[in-house]
């Protein structure tokens, strides 16, 4: 096992080096206006150097007046030694802004993804006990619905509904007008208030996979031999379902769920965007328009590293739960 | 019974045609397609035909003052002599003396009255004022006079002048000036009328507040503050008739830029199903081809091309859009050579996903009797692939493909609505939904997004019903 996890890091590590280069020569191939503008602004100060000078200070700073493979390099050392730079958008150290905006993404991924569970795992194995009856239909016609929801309208439809027509929520951001006046609870609740819809979103966008995939493996179980002769023994239906079946749906569910783990951090791009939340996803989506080289090359590369972190952690967890899986 | 038999596609057309999910979402999409593509060409307009609305707008015409004090005209002028004898009009005095002469008053009417000194005549004081040119001072008095008595003519140095009820001035058949106690001046560049000019004050003494004078409107309004009335004219201006509401015109109104917003989502559906279409058959296309030859050849091309892909897996698709879409909008990339590129790029980021299919499929059915049987009968490697393992890849390659045009149409869709996907003047669904940013729009004028997202996700969800439904009657180990 060790070996193996040794084997998948070293392999790991060689894509992600491969995954940053391709990432830096894209970034590297975008218009960088940032620097020019910086230029013009700080060769405008009384006294200052000239325009010219200034531009060579900053493509040296920035690494940006070598030629992309020894950008590279130094790129890579910088993220080596856990210097990544200053965010030309949000003029703070990249990892200072990471480390604030990435608590609210985890959480609202983390409820979400607690919801989705829940939802997923009962309604899948509801659909499948239940196979072609009428609520079987319904959920899975309402699983393609949510698949097939583009996240954009149905975070609009939420908000046409609730804030709007209703009046429940906000439209925008993470916090109320009057949040700095509320009481630590007021804060808290305020808070929460505004995580519902984009949470809901989060949750009905991406229920409908899960839920298929529970019920298809549900199915799987419930055609295996050993449900047969629980059947044969005269069992009751709810303790084939819940004891014998419900278990053996789990494996390959902790293999999925285990390899989303990761993905917590990744932030809901579109999401927060939609709904004004300072998390990962909507900083980086700013940080990406604007151009912002350092910010961007730090979120790729972190969600580089979240997705091969889910592949090991799948396989990894596959293998742990099942013991007729070999790794090798 | 007798049973028929039935080849394995009849076999798999009955199956598939027994689901009721899948027959609606071949139905859904069948709508959809024909909404995009025959809508198009019945649709009486555009795409990018901009229709007008005539909007009534009030635009300032002339501001008219009703002259207030007496005015005082003589030979000799004099401000002393004009302050006393409008105190004299005011307290009803009709005689006084001042510095050693005596005046007399007399009222003509019209609130004019002939001023004399000792018994000879020398000016008027009058409220109405004569507004024009060419008449001197005694022109003026005999003007003034005549307007008192309502004569219709009066001589001044040996000419004649016409007088109207009115108050015009006319020499011969030309208007020289008018008088009135309204006083009236022009906002804009347009010379007025006479008979305009009658019409104006013919109303604002009858205390009317709108009027019509050849075709054209007037409103008149009095700001009490200047002591003016304001007339103002309706003009019709021709603005883009932006956000209509739905009509039998627009059945679904129209959008910002005044575009029929049926015909855009028509055109925006052809848009949306024609990329996820060509971006689909891109990467179908790399990957069979990678998929095919990493599984067939095995040992280090399987290496190489997995490896391959793996890393395409590991590229954060989302954020490489967004910044390559950011990155166009810096360039100023042209919209069509945009949506050329954005397919381009989408199906060579979607190759991985195929390819990893066909590779996983191709590997089991290597091992299979009938590939040994081509082996051993000596076909060449090439026909070997094509021609005997790809068909057999087929139907799972199907079913993916028809998800994951589904799948491209979304992203496709979410990129356009962030606006870093299909620009202006070219419709997609998702660049139709791009207006609800305006949260006016959102509240306001749900036929604007609505319809657009509507259309989305009934096609999205049709190809994923029709996905759903070939992979179970591909499969037939899934027993009903």
């Amino acid at each position: 096992m060790a070996r193996y996890i040794a084997k998948r890091l070293l392999v790991s590590v060689g894509i992600l080096l491969i995954v940053i280069f391709v990432i830096y020569s894209l970034l590297r191939c975008l218009p960088a206006s940032y620097v020019e503008t910086m230029a013009q602004r700080l060769s405008q100060a009384p006294g200052a150097k000239p325009y010219e000078e200034w531009v060579q200070q900053l493509n040296a700073r920035y690494g940006l007046d070598k030629g992309i493979v020894e950008g590279y390099f130094v790129q890579l050392k910088n993220l080596v030694t856990g210097n990544f730079g200053d965010s030309w958008k949000y003029a703070v150290p990249v990892w200072e802004k990471f480390t604030s905006v990435i608590g609210i993404s985890f959480v609202m991924g983390a409820v979400s993804l607690v919801l989705e569970l829940v939802l997923a795992v009962s309604l899948g194995v509801v659909a499948a006990t239940r196979q072609y009856s009428r609520t079987d239909h319904l959920l899975t016609t309402g699983a393609l619905l949510g698949i097939s929801l583009p996240t954009f309208f149905f975070a609009t439809l939420l908000k046409l509904v609730f804030s709007v027509k209703l009046g429940w929520f906000d439209l925008f951001g993470l916090v109320g007008r009057d949040h700095a006046q509320l009481s630590a609870w007021g804060k808290f609740w305020d808070m929460a208030a505004h995580l519902v819809l984009p949470i809901a979103t989060m949750t009905f966008v991406s229920v409908g996979s899960l839920m298929r995939y529970t019920r298809t493996n549900m199915l799987e179980v419930l055609n295996a031999d050993y449900i047969r002769t629980a059947r044969a023994k005269g069992l009751p239906r709810s303790r084939i379902i819940g004891h014998h079946a419900f278990r053996n749906t789990l494996i390959p569910l902790v293999t999925v769920v285990g390899g989303s783990l990761p993905g917590l951090f990744a932030g809901a791009l579109i999401t927060e965007t939609l709904f004004g939340i300072p998390g990962i996803g909507y900083t980086s989506y700013q940080a990406m328009v604007a151009g912002d080289i350092p910010f961007s090359m730090f979120y790729l590369t972190f969600l580089a590293v979240l997705t091969l972190l889910g592949n090991l952690l799948s396989d990894v967890l596959y293998a742990l739960v099942d013991p007729r899986v070999r790794l090798h | 019974m007798k049973k028929e038999a039935l080849s394995p596609g009849a076999l798999t057309l009955r199956r598939f045609l027994r689901n009721r999910l899948a027959v609606t979402g071949l139905g859904i999409l069948t709508f959809m397609f024909l909404f995009s593509f025959l809508g198009g060409l019945l649709t009486p307009y555009r795409q990018e035909q901009v229709f007008y609305r005539s909007e009534l707008r009030q635009k300032d015409y002339a501001a008219v003052t009703e002259n207030e004090s007496y005015r005082y005209t003589a030979e000799s002028a004099d401000a002393l002599l004009h302050a006393r004898l409008t105190l004299a009009v005011a307290k009803g005095e009709r005689q006084f003396e001042d510095r050693g002469v005596s005046y007399s008053l007399e009222d003509l009417g019209r609130d004019i009255y002939a001023v004399s000194a000792d018994g000879v005549s020398v000016g008027v004081l009058h409220k109405p004022v004569f507004q024009g040119e060419g008449l001197n001072t005694p022109a003026l008095v005999a003007a003034l006079t005549a307007y008192a008595s309502g004569a219709d003519a009066f001589v001044a140095e040996g000419k004649t002048y016409r007088l109207t009820p009115e108050g015009a001035v006319l020499a011969g058949e030309k208007e020289v000036g008018y008088i009135s106690s309204l006083v009236l001046q022009t906002v804009g560049q347009e010379p007025l009328t006479p008979g305009l000019r009658d019409r104006i004050f013919q109303v604002i003494r009858g205390q009317a507040d709108s009027f019509t004078y050849e075709d054209r409107t007037f409103t008149l309004n009095y700001d009490a503050a200047t002591r003016q009335q304001l007339v103002r004219e309706e003009t019709l201006t021709q603005v883009w008739d932006a956000y209509a509401a739905p009509s039998v015109a627009h059945p679904l109104g129209t959008d910002k830029n005044g575009m029929d917003m049926l015909t855009r989502l028509m055109y925006g559906g052809r848009v949306s199903l024609v990329i996820g279409f060509i971006v689909v058959g891109i990467s179908a296309l790399l990957g069979v081809a990678l998929g095919g030859v990493a599984g067939y050849f095995g040992k280090w091309v399987d290496g190489v091309i997995m490896r391959l892909v793996d890393i395409f897996y590991c590229i954060p698709s989302t954020p490489v859009l967004i910044i390559l879409g950011a990155a166009m909008d810096g360039m100023r990339v042209e919209p069509q050579l945009r949506m050329v590129l954005l397919m381009l790029i989408l199906g060579f980021l979607g190759w991985p996903t195929v390819a990893r299919l066909v590779r996983g499929q191709i590997l089991s059915l290597r091992e299979q009797e009938f590939m040994t049987a081509t082996e051993a009968c000596g076909l060449r490697i090439r026909r070997r692939i094509f021609r005997h393992l790809i068909p057999n890849v087929i139907p799972q390659l199907i079913v993916t493909c028809t998800m994951s045009l589904g799948s491209t149409i979304l992203t496709e869709a979410t990129l356009s609505f962030l606006g870093l996907g299909v620009k202006f003047p070219f419709a997609s669904w998702g660049n139709i939904m791009n207006d609800v940013a305006n949260s006016h729009v959102l509240t306001s004028y749900w036929f604007v997004w609505v319809p657009a997202g509507v259309c989305l996700v009934l096609s999205v969800l049709g190809f994923n019903f029709v996905g759903d439904g070939l992979r179970d009657a591909y499969d037939p180990k899934m027993k009903r």
